[in-house]
């Protein structure tokens, strides 16, 4: 088979359910008069006007840059942070209770202190999702730091890497596989974050949009929000993927070698 | 070619007529066991010692005390006229795992320049270091790949390269050939011969392989008992070069071999 080939048919393994889960909304809501399962034509026609690109730019393209801005500050603190409690079991000993409790609050009962402590604007909205995504990339990085083999420790140590080697081309790379668990599953957790402090937070975003619809009873306009949301939660995955098998491309191989021996 | 192995023949009492590394008094313990006790002996430059010795004798921990990995508990190991805290610039290790002593996730070639780095080399240096020790070991067209997609044989060699890119003045090795297949292990112990001519370096073999032991040697330290301590430090008079066939087909190696069976297996 042709790469082309091999190509097309990987994609139509993926897309053909949602082709065929579309067209049966559109053939079922066809004609529909009902406020809240409107037409999907309808929804369609809406969703060009409203998005291209009035809203897109005041609404998406705002929230996307929280996401990014809180998602991306959450994984650089835990990273950083988890090299060290990685590396000093007893401070991590001590510390692990808390960051158990913090990771398991909830976003949503997180809004009211944030919201005291740092108003509704992009602070807050930064912030809380910063802090949802912190704590899975946390423990698994300290995790991965704590699961390097000992041998290589012994390599650094007898060939007397310096401390910032040993870090860059030993402990980081080995802790890599499981830090990016970790974040695919903050990843989700950030989106959640982004939408809530949108929805209690000032006016704007994508969050904020969706509740603005339905309090107005624009529900043609809130099922477009939907639509949105969806695909930029779709593309953060995807994105998220390429940087990962990029950045991973030694480990799919290293672990498939293994699996093949035995 | 050097014949670096009619250099060294040890004194007998243990020592080196020019001693790389001092031993003295070198014991262990670990809580209430003791496993290695009053170990005294001195490695000569460009020597090929091995230590030989039954499965769980003590030839790991006294590997890591000789290369400054592990504190040992008595006496001191004097390199290079100095006593080793840590371990030492001038000491490379080859493990016996290979498929956990490399880094997967770097390639042949930056494996190889890892240590450089931290030695203070510009980057040119590096590569031209590198790339010479993996040619001194065959392994030139694959300096891309990574390890995990080397045979076994090829990955030991990347860490003896490794090794010899870090311009050690003594090489020590933990059963380095003790998880690869005979052939590939006979075909190590030949560039280990080979290298060590070439470069002139000294070279501490740990195994429990006592063929192997009679075959690379000048010395063979037998380390037996428990706790253990040097059963006799024993000059290999074989002819160099060594060759596996014939080599092995001279009576003296036979005898060799059985004496040092007899003394790492009396109780």
């Amino acid at each position: 088979m042709s790469r082309a080939v091999k190509a097309a048919t990987l994609v139509a393994r993926e897309i053909w359910l949602p082709v065929l889960l579309v067209a049966a909304w559109w053939w079922l809501s066809a004609g529909s008069t009902s406020l809240y399962w409107p037409a999907l034509s309808e929804i369609t026609d809406r969703f060009v006007d409203l998005w291209f690109f009035d809203h897109l730019l005041e609404d998406a393209l705002p929230s996307v840059v929280r996401l990014a801005a809180g998602f991306g500050i959450g994984f650089a603190a835990a990273v950083v942070l988890g090299l060290v409690l990685g590396s000093v079991p007893a401070l991590e000993d001590a510390t692990r209770p808390l960051v158990e409790f913090m990771r398991a609050l909830p976003s949503v009962a997180l809004l009211p202190i944030m919201m005291l402590l740092l108003g509704t604007d992009d602070d807050m909205k930064v912030v809380t999702i910063a802090f949802v995504s912190t704590w899975p990339i946390l423990l698994n990085t300290v995790e991965g730091v704590r699961s390097v083999d000992p041998v290589l420790h012994q390599v650094a140590s007898g060939y007397r890497l310096g401390t910032w080697h040993r870090i860059r081309y030993v402990v980081v790379p080995a802790a890599l596989p499981q830090v990016f668990a970790g974040a695919r599953v903050a990843l989700s957790m950030s989106v959640v974050a982004m939408v809530l402090t949108e929805m209690v937070g000032s006016p704007g975003g994508l969050g904020y949009f969706v509740l603005d619809s339905q309090r107005t009873f624009d529900i043609v306009a809130m099922w477009t929000g939907l639509i949105v949301l969806g695909l930029i939660g779709y593309a953060a995955n995807k994105a998220f993927g390429l940087v990962e098998a990029r950045v991973l491309a030694w480990h799919r191989g290293y672990t498939k070698q293994k699996e093949d021996q035995r | 070619m050097k014949t670096q192995t009619t250099l060294n023949k040890g004194k007998p009492d243990g020592g080196a007529s020019d001693p790389v590394m001092r031993i003295r008094g070198l014991g262990h313990s670990y809580g209430e066991r003791r496993v290695l006790e009053g170990l005294d002996f001195e490695v000569g430059r460009g020597e090929l010692m091995c230590v030989v010795g039954p499965s769980g004798v003590g030839k790991t921990t006294l590997l890591e005390c000789l290369t400054g990995l592990r504190r040992p508990g008595e006496g001191e190991v004097v390199f290079d006229g100095q006593r080793i805290e840590a371990p030492p610039r001038g000491l490379a290790i080859v493990f016996q795992d290979y498929s956990r002593s490399l880094m997967p996730w770097l390639s042949v070639l930056d494996n190889v320049v890892l240590p450089l780095r931290s030695a203070g080399l510009d980057k040119a240096e590096r590569e031209r270091t590198a790339l010479e020790a993996l040619a001194e070991v065959g392994l030139s067209d694959f300096t891309g790949h990574y390890p995990w997609q080397l045979s076994g044989g090829m990955q030991q060699r990347v860490a003896i390269a490794r090794a010899l890119a870090y311009r050690p003045a003594v090489v020590v090795m933990d059963e380095p050939f003790a998880s690869v297949d005979a052939q590939t292990r006979a075909d190590l112990e030949d560039l280990l011969l080979r290298v060590r001519d070439h470069l002139g370096i000294t070279v501490l073999l740990v195994t429990h392989d006592i063929d192997e032991a009679v075959y690379l040697s000048d010395r063979v330290l037998a380390l037996g008992g428990k706790p253990a301590g040097i059963r006799e430090l024993l000059t290999v008079d074989l002819p160099a070069p060594r060759e596996q066939v014939s080599t092995k087909a001279l009576p003296r190696f036979a005898e060799l071999r059985s004496q040092v069976y007899r003394l790492i297996r009396d109780v």
